[in-house]
């Protein structure tokens, strides 16, 4: 009796200890088979509201043209996370994810996980910025069509301007001078909720848009780009240090102390509410401070970042690219959107509706979208002469380069450190990380 | 009639499922995670990974002994992130155990809603860290934080304060927010033991007028000491391993940065696989070290006691 009972349950471990494996097995097996019949493509194209609705109108286009499907992937809000994220993705070969929206400064980090888009293109990327697609182009391959661009821009307030008779500054001094008067004359005026009016905000939270925002300051200055075209950290120089300490100078004076934790948004709700002079920020916000709603509608302006004495005007290049993912499954439908996507009339809809700046110059000129943004007109420059932030330089390592950048830059304006010190300092560090090669 | 061999064949037979689990989802990670650490290894190419010995521990651009440390070692991010953890490690359980101390003792009296109340000061134990964090972190914004607001309103602030943002205040207040959310976690425990207590060494003081205070340190503390020591050490490792907390509510800037937090942000955002797994390497033997020596100690003056 006792032997049949351990018999069987020998026979019951048995089936447990292989049936187990074998079924989780055959279970991952099907998913995998169910995947790979699908003939969706899987898009990421943006983070917010708008730019979800526009994905979605757009990719509705396309899936009835071509009669594929398509599914919208929402990335993190942080582009810091996104970065992480996609990195992961490949790491584990995934076809989750297509076609992938690509920040400016991540082509160098992510290029052996890209197609070559050049087949698919046929060289209509020669109709986009040069700038941006050599940018993209990474060992001769084209791994990003540009989407939309962005650049660093100061935002005034052309009714104070007006009022107190001043210009709109051509130099760091000049923006220092006028900040101060109309600051002080604001909240001498007593007017309902003038108190505690700002003459300059900006976004300096310790995160990539403060590198955006040094990497302008010191290159304003003529301190070079942190790191050079051939590798060398070049950010340890006497101007470079002087272009902090300014912008530091600026924090408590004319600027709220605030800022050290502001991101755009943050920068936008101040302004917006009438309570700056000043504001540096991306052009997204033009279109959103021009509602019907806002209190600063058609009382401002756009001009080039304010440059030192002897310097220049230096904006930083921002925008995105779309990519495709070398793990997708269907790529050549994905090119197909990429290029849907990037063509003429999405980007003229996107910037007409959306004020996204489009990377073709044709559009600067057309006068449909220069009725809708009337800035546009006059940034065409600005876009041509955008300074790029060290990535192609530094490539997988572009991360901790930005990381340790605006670190420096965060305790020099929080007052922990001088412009000298942190750069020797952040000389240093950058050396830590480039360890033997970028 | 039952034949040893056979029996553990069947023994072995019945762990065979559990071992093969245990060494794919923790022997396996762990052994290739140390193996890592011994390499320099990106996550953009982990086939491309290059044997480098110890050089991500002591190597020139290692964790220890790093010549590119211009402040020292205690001034580099490794460096902090070691001293912060240990900061908020001992704080936290500190004022945790007084607290679940306090809370257990006024648990364990006889009072009308006493299931009640035991029940209700375990909820915030309930939520999630992540919860609790991201709802921490919005009661104690600087711009529409509701903690600000009142104390501005009682005039005790004039200018808000960036709680989490601010390096002055941001450890203070992942410290505070750990504390409320730990201490029913150690008065939970603290009341398990105190109601194993004999009545009778109780009722005898009564009779002698023994002081409270007395009784308290005479005979509950010394009675409760083994299980109190139980409770801080799983809380002292679960501190040392700090991330969820620390990673939501605050910036995760230097100044608060956690151990665990410098690991994903070197293996997560930078993608240095073997670096990072150099410093979680580190992390698991700093952890155990600590634990050992707590352990030590406990018992040390436990037998003092005794002699």
């Amino acid at each position: 009796m006792r032997i049949e009972t351990k018999t069987v349950f020998n026979k019951f471990a048995v089936a447990v200890a292989v049936g187990l494996p074998v079924a989780t097995a055959f279970m991952f097996a099907s998913a995998f088979a169910f995947s790979a019949h699908a003939a969706t493509v899987t898009i990421a194209c943006g983070t917010n509201g708008a730019d979800f609705e526009f994905c979605k109108r757009h990719t509705g286009e396309w899936a009835k043209k071509t009669g594929n499907t398509v599914k919208i992937f929402s990335q993190p809000t942080s582009t810091t996370d996104s970065l992480a994220l996609y990195r992961q993705l490949f790491a584990a070969k995934s076809p989750d994810v297509d076609v992938l929206m690509v920040d400016i400064v991540w082509p160098g980090i992510i290029k052996d996980h890209l197609v070559d888009l050049k087949k698919y293109s046929k060289g209509v990327e020669s109709q986009h910025f040069p700038a941006i697609v050599a940018n993209n182009t990474v060992d001769g391959k084209l791994l990003g069509m540009p989407w939309f661009t962005d650049a660093g821009l100061l935002y005034y307030r052309k009714d104070l301007l007006d009022k107190y008779g001043l210009k709109v500054p051509d130099t760091w001094d000049d923006l220092a001078a006028a900040a101060k008067k109309v600051q002080a004359g604001e909240r001498a005026s007593g007017a309902a909720g003038a108190a505690d009016f700002q003459g300059f905000v900006f976004h300096a939270k310790a995160y990539e848009g403060l590198s955006c925002n040094a990497l302008e300051w010191v290159a304003s200055f003529d301190g070079g780009s942190i790191v050079d075209s051939s590798g060398k950290v070049t950010i340890n120089n006497p101007n470079a240090a002087k272009a902090l300490n300014t912008a530091a100078s600026w924090i408590g004076t004319i600027a709220p102390s605030g800022v050290l934790n502001y991101a755009e948004e943050d920068t936008r709700g101040v302004f917006q509410n009438g309570k700056a002079l000043f504001m540096r920020n991306w052009p997204y916000a033009w279109s959103l401070m021009q509602a019907p709603d806002s209190p600063v509608k058609g009382k401002f302006g756009v001009a080039p970042l304010p440059k030192a004495a002897g310097g220049k005007h230096a904006a930083t290049l921002g925008g995105w690219q779309l990519a495709v993912s070398k793990y997708s499954k269907s790529p050549d439908a994905a090119a197909d959107l990429v290029m849907f996507m990037t063509s003429a009339e999405i980007e003229k809809d996107r910037a007409i509706k959306g004020s996204y700046n489009p990377t073709r110059p044709d559009l600067y000129k057309d006068k449909d979208v220069i009725a809708a943004n009337p800035f546009m007109a006059s940034l065409l420059d600005v876009f041509t002469n955008a300074v790029a932030r060290p990535s192609t330089a530094t490539g997988i390592k572009y991360p901790e380069v930005s990381q340790a950048f605006w670190d420096a830059a965060h305790d020099v304006l929080s007052k922990k450190s001088t412009g000298e010190d942190a750069v020797k300092k952040l000389e240093g560090r950058l050396t830590q990380v480039k360890r033997n090669k970028w | 009639m039952s034949n040893p061999s056979n029996r553990s064949r069947t023994a072995w037979l019945f762990l065979a499922p559990m071992i093969i689990l245990m060494i794919v989802v923790a022997a396996w990670p762990l052994g290739r995670s140390i193996w890592f650490s011994f390499t320099e290894t990106n996550i953009n190419d982990l086939s491309a990974s290059r044997f480098v010995g110890l050089e991500n521990y002591f190597g020139e651009f290692g964790l220890f002994a790093n010549p590119n440390y211009v402040d020292g070692f205690w001034k580099s991010d490794w460096g902090m992130s070691i001293r912060n953890t240990f900061t908020f490690a001992f704080f936290s359980v500190a004022l945790e155990t007084l607290a679940g101390l306090g809370v257990a003792m006024l648990l364990n009296q006889e009072f009308r809603g006493r299931a009640f109340v035991r029940t209700a000061v375990l909820v915030p134990w309930a939520i999630p860290t992540i919860v609790s964090a991201k709802m921490w972190g919005w009661m104690l914004h600087d711009q529409f934080g509701i903690i600000n607001q009142m104390l501005v309103n009682a005039g005790l602030i004039t200018q808000k304060i960036a709680f989490t943002a601010d390096p002055q205040y941001a450890m203070w207040t992942v410290v505070a927010v750990d504390v409320w959310k730990t201490t029913p976690f150690m008065a939970l425990l603290i009341l398990a033991a105190l109601q194993t207590l004999p009545k009778d060494c109780y009722e005898a003081a009564k009779v002698d007028g023994v002081h409270p205070l007395r009784l308290f340190w005479k005979v509950t503390l010394p009675l409760i000491k083994g299980p109190l020591m139980v409770a801080v050490i799983f809380r002292l490792l679960d501190a040392l391993r700090v991330f969820d907390l620390i990673f939501v509510l605050t910036s995760n800037s230097s100044s608060t940065i956690s151990m665990s937090g410098f690991v994903r942000r070197e293996m997560i955002d930078n993608g240095n696989m073997g670096y990072g797994s150099a410093a979680s390497t580190s992390l698991f033997l700093i952890i155990f070290l600590a634990a050992f020596i707590f352990m030590r100690l406990a018992r040390v003056k436990l037998s003092e006691e005794s002699a």
